[in-house]
């Protein structure tokens, strides 16, 4: 059997930035050119991305469609594709938020940017994964690294709990998962999402329906710890407050999408047709998640306690969309419109939370706290900022036209597509929430914009510390990603469409 | 795409938000340049409109001077726009208003100052206004409907009023202008967050039958067969929710009163000049043509609810201490007119409801300018306090109380029309609407024209008339500035002109409004 290195190119690359990271480290330079030896890899094998994407307008491309490896365990398809340019572009961004971070104070640089790049390393070969072992493989990929990445402020108790909370919980969501795991394929007798499907049907009205309606459940739970889900979130705030602020950025949204990734798959393929067991599952926890999510948000001090709230809140809303298959008789389509929002809001929301946290990173270092009421009057002390700071946080909450509008519209629609009363409710439960979310968002805006500054505060030297050109990179590239795909929504849009050849097959 | 289909009317709506980003690009110490900016594009903006106005075939009920383009094509929405006798006079009304907005602003800033975010601001919410009156697509009209909210949002907040008031219920201090903008925000929010659902449902309905599924106002007008029952009865439900909320109507109108009376004054005149229209023209827009039964439905409802908005209104005006407060109530009340004559579903009620919303932009957006040159001169807005205006500011107050005269309707003046026809149209509401419910609509609403006068004379009286109190004297005060006559003569012009000869309205308004009614209601 020969390999089709074409279809693994992205992976290769990647596999050898995150080594040459490592050589980097070892050589007598400056420590940032490890940042930037990890950001061309990025770049890099973004490339083979792009030509396995277009490669049917492409001369010098093979073009044999969906390239399936590994006895199909493996599957380089449109999804996959749009979900790694994700993970790429989204690392590229916490890697331009962390340089500026780490070279703030006495952190380990090389060895930071190697974790960071062998957890995408993971999240890449998620997205390709059809398999139970290789799925499992490339989520443990993810974590392990973020393990250690959370707890980077050695000297810092908050963050050493912040590590441990993580490490518990994580170790723990992996057992339930490979639990749940043992049981689908004792009862099904495969790994591959393909064969597991084929042989669902059959199991129902057996005896080990039980077995594997456990095993479905405590698989999809295992993921939920990773995407936090409302009950399984706990560890989520007190780990997002004590991580690097920019290790935070990478968990709420590449390690968190990696999860969805995860759901994506095993739902709308190993689980196809036994969507009557996890989609109530799903609706629960989507609407647990968007509510206690909000409503906890709505009393947090501490900005980055309200984005980790918050983004618990938003994946109540990207779960919303599996929750659609509650309908009772939910057809091909309606599926495929539930996935294609769930992508859809994914794109955006990675594109909007970094946004939001790379202009905290850039408040913070002017401010110095993370405290809501130490913000106030920023709209007069640093203007610029405080406008992006809107448009991050305005977009989170939906507001047209910045991008989360449209991530809002197409999670409606896909979940008011399915019909019945279940899904009506779900959407007026969303449309709750949005507004809820918004009382939070307003909150944070109108005390950079309306409050006027505190007496007490002693602004950073701006001489001093001056905002990284890295931060104002990845700043720029957020919020004009988010304006621009907020009136030209179709773009995005159109990356969502492409993935849905999951669904439909090959 | 030449001018006559699709180029004149999206510069109109896009040029001020282009004007917006030159705004922002001047230098901060520049702020010449950044009003000349403004002025530019809202002018510039401000002629188109009016030479679509001219080029406009007054012939033709339909849609001219649009265009439909590719926008978001994963969820079949596209870019189309368009105008016909209906939404013309209030895109006019809107650039209008805007350009002097921006005129009046050339030398009154409220605090704190910072006039680029202020132009830039207004700018977009120029955008943002003029899109909603010309999208013919659900989704592109919903985003030019949520637009104006963001500018809407920062300018209470930043630039409104800074008196100290307790928030009922959560039984906090807090300054007024923060409370009013995200009390403004989130009821919006609320209630277009439903609107949003309405349309999906729409849309997903309106697939039946073969044909592919539309956001495309037009064509669901074309397919209201498809919308029936208990289906439609929540759908229209879930659209009322969105449009009242913006009217507003009573019980959804209480934040009204609030962002108006701590909007800057700018803020004032725009939000009841314009922003108010949008949930209006969307009744008639949306609302009848797409769900034409349950707008039968749901008609004496919105009636007594219009005719509860007015007399409620008028009874709270009496009440009020505060100037802008009170012309705040009033709006509400001249709102109540407007959805009751589109309650009414006949061509007289829908023209009073179109002419009335024009009258209401001038007179009010007027008076909110009069009240914001009132209290930055007094620097209290306080009737009790305030008195003999007359004697200290004669010009001031010789447009004071005409502009009152026209509030209250008096004939020959812009508001007259507006009331008088729509309580003409509920004498003889469409066919299958209870007479007797809508005659006695009637009869209540014109207790109201009556208290409506009642509250406006009273007002006039203690601000202008008498002596000036004690504080006063000795103060000097300027009478109107030329920038404020600049702003003002085209509005006072405009409502004598509307008011004298209303054809210029109805020339306009009434073949779109006779072939609506025809066609949706068959009346």
């Amino acid at each position: 059997m020969t390999l089709d290195y074409h279809a693994l190119a992205p992976e290769i690359v990647l596999g050898l930035t995150v080594l040459a990271v490592l050589v980097v480290d070892l050589l007598r330079v400056e420590k940032y050119w490890g940042a930037v030896v990890a950001l061309v890899g990025l770049f890099l094998s973004f490339i083979p991305i792009l030509t396995l994407g277009f490669c049917e307008s492409l001369e010098f491309c093979n073009d044999m469609g969906t390239r399936m490896l590994f006895g199909n365990g493996y599957v380089v398809d449109t999804f996959s594709l749009v979900l790694k340019g994700l993970f790429l572009g989204a690392a590229f961004i916490c890697i331009l938020l962390s340089v500026g971070y780490l070279e703030s104070d006495r952190f380990w640089q090389g060895e930071f940017y190697f974790l960071m790049l062998a957890s995408v390393f993971g999240a890449v070969i998620m997205a390709s994964s059809r398999d139970l072992i290789t799925l499992f493989v490339g989520l443990e990929l993810v974590t392990a690294p973020t393990f250690l990445m959370a707890g980077w402020k050695k000297g810092d108790s908050r963050s050493n709990e912040a590590m441990l909370k993580f490490f518990i919980i994580g170790v723990l969501s992996a057992a339930v998962l490979l639990f749940g795991m043992s049981l689908v394929y004792g009862t099904t007798g495969e790994f591959v999402f393909t064969e597991i499907r084929s042989i669902s049907d059959s199991i129902r009205g057996s005896e080990r329906e039980a077995l594997f309606t456990v095993g479905v459940l405590l698989t999809l739970f295992g993921f939920a710890f990773k995407v936090s889900a409302v009950p399984f979130h706990f560890w989520t705030p007190d780990t997002y407050e004590g991580a690097p602020i920019p290790v935070t950025a990478y968990l709420s949204v590449v390690s968190k999408t990696a999860g969805f990734v995860g759901l994506l798959t095993l739902c709308y393929l190993a689980f196809r047709d036994v969507e009557f067991i996890w989609g109530p599952a799903l609706w629960l926890l989507a609407a647990l998640s968007m509510t206690v999510g909000n409503l906890i948000a709505l009393r947090q001090e501490s900005v980055v306690r309200l984005l980790g709230y918050s983004s618990i809140a938003q994946g109540g809303f990207i779960l919303a969309p599996f929750g659609a298959a509650v309908a009772i008789g939910v057809t091909d389509a309606q599926l495929g419109e539930a996935f294609f929002a769930t992508v859809t809001y994914l794109l955006i929301y990675a594109l909007m939370n970094l946004g939001a946290f790379a202009v905290l990173i850039a408040v913070v270092n002017q401010r110095r706290s993370v405290l809501v009421k130490d913000w106030a009057g920023l709209f007069n002390s640093s203007p610029a900022i405080a406008c992006l700071l809107a448009i991050f946080f305005f977009a989170l909450a939906g507001i047209p036209p910045l991008a989360g509008w449209f991530a809002k519209f197409v999670m409606f629609r896909a979940v008011l597509a399915a019909g019945g009363g279940w899904t009506v409710a779900l959407a007026a439960i969303a449309v709750l929430n949005t507004v809820i979310a918004l009382a939070y968002y307003a909150r944070v805006v109108k005390t950079a914009f309306m409050d006027p500054a505190p007496d007490t505060l002693h602004l950073a030297d701006p001489a001093r510390s001056p905002n990284p050109p890295s931060l104002r990179l990845a700043m720029s590239l957020t919020a004009v990603g988010v304006i621009i795909f907020g009136i030209f929504p179709g773009v995005i849009a159109g990356a969502g469409e492409l993935a849905k050849t999951l669904v439909w097959g090959f | 795409m030449s001018f006559d289909n699709g180029w004149g009317l999206s510069l109109t709506v896009f040029l001020p938000v282009l004007g917006a980003l030159f705004v922002l690009a001047t230098p901060k110490e520049n702020e010449k340049a950044q009003k000349w900016w403004a002025v530019l594009f809202s002018g510039i903006s401000f002629v188109l409109s009016v030479v679509i106005a001219l080029r406009f075939d007054y012939g033709e009920g339909g849609f001219q001077f649009g265009t439909k383009l590719e926008w978001i094509s994963a969820i079949s929405s596209q870019y189309h726009i368009g105008i016909d006798g209906i939404s013309l006079p209030l895109l006019v009304l809107s650039t209008f208003v805007t350009l002097l907005a921006v005129i009046y602003s050339w030398n009154h800033w409220p605090d704190p100052h910072n006039p680029k975010m202020f132009l830039a601001l207004i700018l977009l919410l120029a955008t943002g206004m003029a899109g909603t009156f010309v999208a013919m697509d659900l989704i592109l009209f919903f985003v030019f409907f949520e637009v104006v909210l963001l500018p809407m949002y920062f300018m209470i907040g930043i630039w409104g009023d800074r008196a100290e008031v307790r928030i009922p219920v959560l039984n906090v201090k807090t300054e007024m202008r923060l409370y009013a903008a995200i009390k403004f925000f989130l009821f919006t929010l609320f209630g277009s967050a439903f609107m949003l659902l309405g349309f999906l449902a729409l849309y997903f309905r309106s697939g039946d039958q073969g044909a592919a599924r539309t956001f495309d106002i037009l064509e669901l007008g074309a397919r209201t067969h498809l919308f029936s029952g208990s289906f439609a009865f929540w759908v229209f439900a879930a659209l009322f929710l969105g449009f009242a909320v913006k009217v507003p109507m009573f019980p959804f109108h209480t934040w009204l009163p609030d962002a108006h009376t701590a909007a800057p004054t700018v803020g004032s005149v725009l939000l009841a000049a314009i922003m108010l229209k949008l949930g209006t023209y969307a009744f008639v827009r949306i609302s009848l043509p797409i769900l034409p039964e349950q707008a039968k439905n749901w008609a004496p409802a919105i009636a007594v609810l219009a005719v509860i908005g007015i007399i409620y209104a008028s009874l709270a005006c009496l009440a009020q201490t505060d100037m802008k407060r009170l012309i705040a109530f009033s709006s509400v009340g001249h709102m109540g007119f407007v959805m009751l004559g589109i309650a009414t579903l006949t061509d007289i009620g829908i023209n009073a409801a179109i002419i009335g919303m024009v009258a209401h932009g001038v007179i009010t957006g007027m008076l909110f300018f009069l009240a914001g040159s009132m209290s930055h001169r007094y620097h209290t807005r306080e009737i009790a306090r305030l008195g003999g205006n007359q004697k200290l500011m004669p010009i001031m107050g010789g447009i004071f109380g005409f502009t009152t005269m026209a509030s209250l309707g008096l004939p020959g003046l812009a508001g007259f029309w507006g009331e008088f026809m729509s309580l003409l149209a509920s004498f003889n509401p469409l066919e299958g609407l209870s007479l007797t419910l809508f005659r006695t609509l009637m009869v209540l609403g014109a207790i109201g024209t009556v208290l409506t006068a009642g509250y406006m004379l009273w007002m006039l009286q203690r601000v202008n008339f008498g002596e000036p109190g004690d504080e006063w004297i000795g103060h000097e005060f300027n009478d109107v500035d030329k920038f404020e006559m600049g702003a003002w003569a085209p509005l006072l012009v405009a409502i004598v002109a509307i008011g004298v000869y209303p054809p210029i309205i109805f020339g306009a308004t009434n073949d779109s409004v006779t072939q609506l009614v025809t066609t949706v209601f068959g009346g």
